[in-house]
């Protein structure tokens, strides 16, 4: 029996803040701890949600009524654009990098990222590009106005001449948030590969970590060629070649490939790790092992490969050769068999569970049951007949929505609630968390459900006015945007306040398995720092006599000492 | 001295994880991604050149193949150079590593010299139809990665001046060399592409 020497003294000169942890100017600096980075990472994206919640509340605005009234047509272009744009490399790909950060570190037991600095180096690029992106709003012509693709030849035209225009303002932006991803994805690869805990073989890490894997590797693969072809936009934006113009023998369509073979996978980036939030969350608040563990960790790497296949099912309608559309109509329906694999194996976990609803199993709910209806969607998209018909109508965009808000987002909001106690070390609100719900479950269903039937009549997308006989749908959809509006006051209140004042957090308060909930909340700059326990099994053993990790009491208890 | 936390004991020896040593796997990782954005130019390329009726603008049937050619072969061979360099420095024989190391970045730099001169001799621009973009774009980026290179070779050899600087801290030596192979297989297939494809 070894005894460790806990010498009160060591401890402390660990602590890398003079002024202790609770120094709140270290959220402002250079900082390059992953606890930081990842709050700071959390909190910016928040920030721009609500920018681009407004926007998305101006174009509901405008769409209550048929005709354009409240917006200029032109104004209303660059309203899309801007909501969409901020909305994905603003507030999604920031805020998962920020929970990505947060969790990947503790989960596998490592003190911190692989590279300290290239992280806080990544989060510090988000302010600039962000900054670039939202000054658009002010250069002559406006920002960028040709949807969140930038299909050539539209976004080439630069009708007033303008050197600095915003579509090379947004080209600039993107480019620096690709950059600042890959220099994420570079590290959260390296820690996981390199830094897991001892013992903790591929098939014993949580599935959160393998779908951050798979994401992370994805982002890897595809990001470049997305930079590859915003490169060749803007040479033909400012220098006057001839990529993408048909006049100088270039391809339009050849963007539209660059693009997609990105931004397609881009969704899976953004849902994966969502997918693991379900993981982790499901066996937890419904007491039972995660059904399946091996066949949902393989089936993430499933969706990886079979993504990069799938991209021209955006380009059904852009005179692909049939044997293409039915190539990758093909690939696009085997999707579906990987993320099938999850959906059963998570209502599996819940079948016969002895289930808690608290505020972020709601949300994880809410999100399976969004998901399984956008899946379905997703399907009938994918047939390339549907396709053709309802193609940049609203069901399109009723469709997207319900996977990039009703799930992904939802699913973020259920890891905020979860791993809020251990990562600030306080409580939250139950009830407001709830009311939460309640607000975004009802707002987010009355907003894009009336959309499917706008589109399936044929509304066509990005258009600030249409015919009369949409305004019904239209009038639901912009009642169910402003309640979603609503829905962030119980959320900022609940944040704010339980962050300052709420109860402490006992180092597990969900009773949940996972080597973060044995360390104390919040956790330690260095997490186990030189105590990094052996695991033994994977961590979702609930109601199973299997031990998580050797010496477990020792851990309990020492994450119950006050650090 | 007896303190509250002394009760507390650990049964098995806790594991370790090691703080550094993983900048290869990092960088590795990074080439890989790198490497995309070349891919998806060479695919640009031969899109085009496939899909178009007229490839090159009008007066020109084809580029120079000598003058490139002499380029590659300086290139290829500085491949071999720098492997050279390696092993001096794994030997601890630090003068021979300097010598070797330095001719790889003249030979660098004498590829650079002959990219310049082979653009000033071009009568097409950068705007001269998808081909003359295309061309510019892919042998001014690997351009980049080359000068790139010498840069960073230039830093690792005012690094193995200073003192105590290569106790057992080869690894930016092994990340440039690693980097100057990727650039140097990147000129191969753009070789192929451009200049032998026509």
């Amino acid at each position: 029996m070894t005894i460790v020497n806990y010498d009160p003294r060591l401890v402390k000169s660990k602590n890398p803040y003079p002024k202790g942890p609770n120094d709140w100017k270290r959220f402002f600096s250079f900082n390059t701890d992953a606890k930081v980075i990842g709050i700071q990472y959390i909190v910016t994206a928040l920030f721009f949600l609500l920018i681009g919640g407004l926007l998305a509340m101006l174009i509901r605005g405008e769409l209550i009524t048929p005709p354009s009234d409240l917006f200029d047509p032109t104004v209303y272009n660059g309203l899309y654009t801007m909501h969409g744009t901020i909305m994905l490399f603003l507030f999604l790909f920031p805020i998962l990098s920020g929970l990505t950060n947060l969790l990947v570190p503790p989960m596998i037991g490592a003190p911190d990222m692989a590279f300290p600095k290239l992280n806080a180096l990544a989060f510090w690029l988000v302010p600039v590009f962000s900054i670039i992106l939202l000054l658009s709003f002010f250069v002559p012509g406006g920002p960028a106005s040709s949807g969140w693709w930038s299909y050539p030849p539209i976004s080439i035209q630069n009708p007033l001449g303008q050197i600095i225009n915003g579509e090379m303002l947004w080209i600039i932006a993107i480019s620096l948030s690709g950059i600042s991803s890959i220099i994420g994805a570079v590290n959260f690869v390296t820690t996981i590969i390199r830094m897991r805990a001892p013992g903790m073989g591929f098939f014993k890490m949580p599935i959160f970590i393998w779908t951050v894997l798979a994401a992370q590797l994805l982002q890897l693969l595809g990001l470049p060629a997305l930079t590859g072809g915003a490169i060749m936009l803007f040479f033909d934006l400012t220098f006057g070649t001839s990529f993408f113009r048909i006049e100088g023998g270039g391809d339009p369509v050849l963007f539209q490939h660059f693009f997609w073979f990105y931004s397609h996978p881009a969704v899976y980036v953004m849902v994966l790790p969502v997918f693991g939030i379900f993981s982790e969350l499901f066996p937890v608040y419904s007491r039972k092992p995660l059904f399946g563990y091996k066949f949902v960790a393989v089936a993430s790497f499933g969706i990886t490969i079979l993504s990069l296949v799938v991209w021209v099912h955006h380009m059904f309608y852009t005179g692909t050769p049939m044997w293409m559309r039915n190539l990758f109509m093909f690939t696009t329906m085997l999707i579906a068999v990987p993320t099938g694999v999850k959906v059963f194996a998570w209502i599996a976990t819940l079948w016969g569970g002895n289930i808690r609803l608290t505020t972020p199993m709601l949300f994880c709910l809410g999100g399976l049951f969004n998901f399984i209806f956008g899946g379905i969607t997703g399907v009938m998209l994918a047939t390339v007949p549907v396709d053709i018909h309802v193609g940049n109508t609203y069901f399109v965009v009723a469709h997207f929505h319900y996977i990039i808000f009703n799930t992904i987002a939802f699913g973020i909001f259920a890891a905020i609630y979860h791993w809020f106690p251990k990562f600030t070390g306080r409580m939250f609100y139950e009830g407001l968390g709830k009311v939460h719900f309640a607000l975004t479950f009802i707002g987010a269903t009355l907003n894009w459900l009336p959309l499917h039937w706008a589109g399936l009549l044929g509304m066509p997308r990005r258009v600030a006015s249409y015919d009369p006989e949409f305004a019904i749908w239209n009038v639901l959809a912009s009642i169910g945007a402003f309640i979603l509006g609503v829905a962030s006051i119980p959320f900022i209140l609940n944040m704010v306040s339980s962050w300052v004042r709420g109860k402490s957090a006992p180092p597990n308060p969900w009773k949940a398995i996972g080597l973060e909930w044995l360390l104390p909340s919040p956790p330690p700059h260095e997490n186990f720092e030189e105590d990094i326990p052996t695991v033994l099994n994977e961590p979702y053993c609930y109601g199973l006599d299997k031990p998580f990790v050797e010496d477990e009491q020792f851990y309990i208890e020492k994450s119950l000492k006050k650090h | 001295m007896l303190t509250e936390n002394q009760d507390l004991t650990l049964n098995h020896k806790p594991g370790h994880i090691k703080h550094d040593g993983h900048n290869m796997t990092g960088f590795i990782i990074f080439l890989c991604s790198e490497s995309i954005i070349f891919f998806a130019f060479f695919v640009g390329y031969s899109v085009l050149k496939i899909s178009a009726p007229v490839w090159y603008p009008e007066g020109i049937n084809g580029i120079d193949v000598k003058m490139p050619l002499i380029n590659t072969v300086i290139l290829v061979s500085s491949s071999f150079v720098i492997y050279f360099a390696e092993k001096f420095l794994h030997k601890k024989n630090l003068w021979g590593f300097r010598i070797i190391w330095f001719i790889t970045m003249l030979m660098g730099s004498y590829f650079v010299y002959g990219q310049y001169v082979e653009w000033s001799e071009l009568s097409f621009s950068l705007q001269s139809g998808a081909f003359g973009g295309m061309f510019y774009l892919l042998t001014g980026f690997h351009g980049l990665h080359v000068i790139t290179g010498i840069l960073l070779m230039g830093l690792m050899l005012l690094r193995s001046f200073l003192p105590d600087n290569y106790e057992g801290g080869e690894m930016g030596v092994e990340s440039v060399s690693l980097f100057w192979h990727f650039v140097d297989v990147i000129w191969i297939l753009l070789f192929g592409l451009i200049y032998l494809w026509q």
